[in-house]
């Protein structure tokens, strides 16, 4: 009945012969209020329908109804305004699974852009989130921030100038990321903690690293792995790392294409490296010292095969770079790894031929003073990948058709 | 006003409905000055929640004929039918004005968080599920844009697996004196164990330093900074039962802190407050960087000296 009563009052409400109902909210006075009723009282299955224009918002937004397709006019069309944002830690939370964010763009939030946390099956399609201003340290750190789900599909998406990662996902499981467009973010796309992944077909560039695989210690969720980076275009990641300091992605150096710390189970195939000048395939155990007895610093069995590599190394951010650029004949291979590697487990397998580098470093968490640079020598891909499990449950796909 | 001495409506505290005024439960016998009507309890916390420096009414209702179960330490264990009642005001004397009160309801499906926002004329309070947001002067002087949180919002520090869950009353943060007129009264089944624990906090400088940042940090931070909370991702965990000093944050490093973390490497560095991210956060007014999220517009002087003292007194690891 209140339901009702706010509907009359307040919104727009479409008669539906169906249980599922479409509230429109169009852009306007008092937008803030409007929009946020209507994400508290859709009911699951509706759709909250953004109208085209500018929703200009002072808080952030939440969405905690099971089952509710947010759906805007287009990335361009309907786009909530941030700007004048005065609380919150992020613009939109979604706290309830089964959700679609569709058709609609996010500006300039204080903090991140669009946060879904323990939100399972979540849709994240043709949805924009821009901060306005480029790259800048006082952007807020994710822009499509998923966490802590299982069933993630992010398809179709444009990131620009997220000072973490343009497209993050963390501490989950059954993840596809594909077909978005990251530009002007420290990491174009980061993989954390997470597990059964596929990543597939961006396209990321002027990023400070292109798309980064990571598996970090004392967090509620460890022992990521299990991730296709397939099909990518990974170009020009050369923008300076412009991340906070404290964060673990501003020791990413710039111009990295691919970078991979600890994990289990990867797969770096079939994707377009082109110009990113430090490294293209980066290989590396987690860098600082840690204390926790459940976490594996190394990278295990991470299959490199069938990319094409064009004008990479060329101008590695990297200490003594002008030493080792002769010794490699003036641009460094497009594969490197520490050396590092966990007992009789190989780090890395290179499809043969791939020309590719070692630091030859002996122990995880001293830097990088004992590297002995060089040829890489590893070993190569068994055969095929088991691709079961891996990416998005087919349900999700359904929802965008 | 208009129902003195009548009964609290039970069928609006426990149905299913969200009542659209704070009248319609008749909590009070008289609203405006909010005396609470038979059987609504007026309690404080030990340490409580630092909320821009509102004043806070703080009130229970339990059904006649039930009781609450003491549980140890934790969250007294209340029955279905319970209204936790919270007004928050701003202002001294004749001049104090209440800005909005927050329910939270023990239904037969579970707690609910309802915000009610005040009138101008101070007669009624009206559901406000999307919030609000006023121009307040805090008692500090500051001139503020004061948020009324929206229902999600209430669940952003209220959740805890998936479902809503109260704060405050949980017996090491309730005065001994208080639990027992509880028991007497038959509210309350038996004094719990491990009561009153929590130092109280306008005479925190008798206690220890780390009780009384302890305290604070178990006050306004662990509802979210906790397994199971809105913040578990970060891996912080600072309810006062921890004592792993990497979840509290000593030597930790943030995880999506963003430009939370300012310049800064880790949450707490011993004897170090001012590269401690922790109190960073504490000190910023600044959406995207502040903490807590929500429910602060400026900046705990008193809370952020406390956490500073702890920090400065931590030895060395």
């Amino acid at each position: 009945m209140w339901r009702e009563t706010i509907c009359t009052l307040a919104l727009v409400a479409t008669a539906s012969p169906v249980l599922a109902e479409t509230i429109e909210v169009p852009a306007g006075e008092d937008a803030q209020t409007r929009l946020q009723e209507a994400l508290i009282l859709a009911e699951p299955g509706d759709t909250v329908q953004l109208g085209a224009g500018r929703f200009l918002l002072t808080d952030g937004l939440s969405l905690d109804v099971d089952g509710v397709t947010l759906r805007g006019a287009g990335m361009d069309a309907s786009v909530l305004d941030f700007t004048g944002q005065k609380g919150a830690g992020e613009g939109l939370l979604v706290t309830s699974d089964e959700v679609t964010l569709r058709d609609f763009a996010v500006e300039n939030s204080k903090g991140d852009g669009i946060k879904s946390k323990g939100a399972d099956n979540v849709v994240y399609y043709r949805v924009r989130v821009t901060w306005t201003g480029g790259p800048k340290e006082t952007n807020g750190a994710y822009g499509i921030y998923p966490v802590s789900s299982t069933g993630v599909l992010v398809d179709g998406c444009k990131v620009s100038g997220a000072s973490d990662a343009g497209i993050y996902v963390g501490q989950s499981k059954a993840i596809t990321v594909r077909y978005n467009y990251v530009e002007q973010s420290v990491a174009g796309i980061e993989i954390e903690n997470s597990r059964d992944a596929l990543v597939t077909d961006n396209f990321v560039t002027r990023n400070t690293g292109g798309i980064l695989v990571f598996d970090l210690p004392n967090l509620p969720v460890m022992g990521g792995g299990n991730v296709v980076v397939r099909g990518n275009l990974v170009v020009a990641n050369d923008t300076p790392n412009f991340a906070p300091p404290g964060n673990i992605v501003a020791n990413v150096r710039r111009g990295t294409g691919v970078l991979v710390m600890a994990n289990d189970n990867v797969v770096i195939g079939h994707n377009w490296l082109v110009d990113n000048p430090t490294a293209q395939v980066m290989v590396v155990a987690y860098t600082q010292p840690y204390s926790d007895e459940r976490y594996n610093p190394y990278p295990r069995n991470v299959v490199i095969e069938g990319n094409h590599y064009e004008r990479g190394g060329y101008d590695p951010q990297i200490d003594g770079a002008e030493q080792l650029l002769p010794m490699f004949g003036g641009s460094l291979p497009a594969v490197m790894w520490d050396g590092l590697h966990d007992g009789d487990t190989p780090a890395l397998l290179v499809k043969p031929g791939t020309p590719g580098w070692s630091l030859n470093l002996t122990s995880q968490g001293k830097g990088l003073d004992a590297a002995q640079p060089g040829p890489l020598e590893v070993g190569k891909p068994a055969g095929s990948f088991d691709m079961s499990g891996i990416g998005a449950a087919p349900e999700l796909d359904e929802r965008i058709k | 006003m208009t129902s003195e001495r009548a009964p609290v409506a039970d069928e609006q505290v426990q149905g299913k409905t969200l009542p659209r005024k704070l009248s319609d439960y008749r909590f009070f016998d008289d609203l405006a000055r909010q005396v609470p009507a038979e059987g609504v309890t007026p309690y404080r916390l030990n340490t409580p929640l630092w909320s821009d420096g509102a004043e806070k009414l703080r009130f229970v209702y339990v059904p006649p004929g039930t009781q609450a179960l003491a549980d140890g330490e934790g969250l007294l264990r209340f029955p279905i039918g319970t209204a936790l009642i919270k007004t928050f005001a701003f202002g001294e004397g004749a001049e104090r004005r209440l800005i909005e009160t927050r329910v939270l309801l023990n239904r037969p499906t579970g707690w609910v968080a309802l915000p009610y926002l005040w009138n101008e004329e101070q007669t009624e309070a009206t559901l406000a599920v999307a919030g609000a947001r006023l121009p307040i002067t805090t008692p500090a002087g500051e001139q503020i844009s004061y948020r009324v949180p929206n229902k999600n919002q209430c669940k952003e520090c209220h959740g805890l697996n998936d479902v809503v869950v109260p704060i405050g009353p949980k017996a090491r943060n309730l005065s001994r004196q208080w639990l027992t007129g509880m028991v007497r009264s038959g509210r309350l089944d038996a004094m719990p164990d491990g009561a009153d624990v929590l130092p109280v906090w306008e005479e925190r400088t008798n206690a220890p330093a780390d009780l009384a940042a302890r305290a604070y940090l178990e006050a306004n931070c662990a509802h979210c900074h906790r397994p199971g909370a809105t913040a578990s991702n970060s891996g912080l965990d600072l309810r006062w039962e921890q004592d792993d000093p990497h979840a509290l944050g000593i030597m930790k490093r943030p995880v999506a802190a963003g430009r939370g973390a300012g310049d800064l490497l880790f949450d707490v560095i011993p004897g170090k407050p001012d590269q401690s991210i922790l109190l960073y956060r504490m000190e910023s007014p600044e959406p995207g960087v502040a903490m807590p999220e929500l429910g602060k517009s400026s900046i705990d002087g008193e809370g952020t000296e406390a956490v500073r003292r702890w920090i400065e007194q931590l030895p060395a690891q």
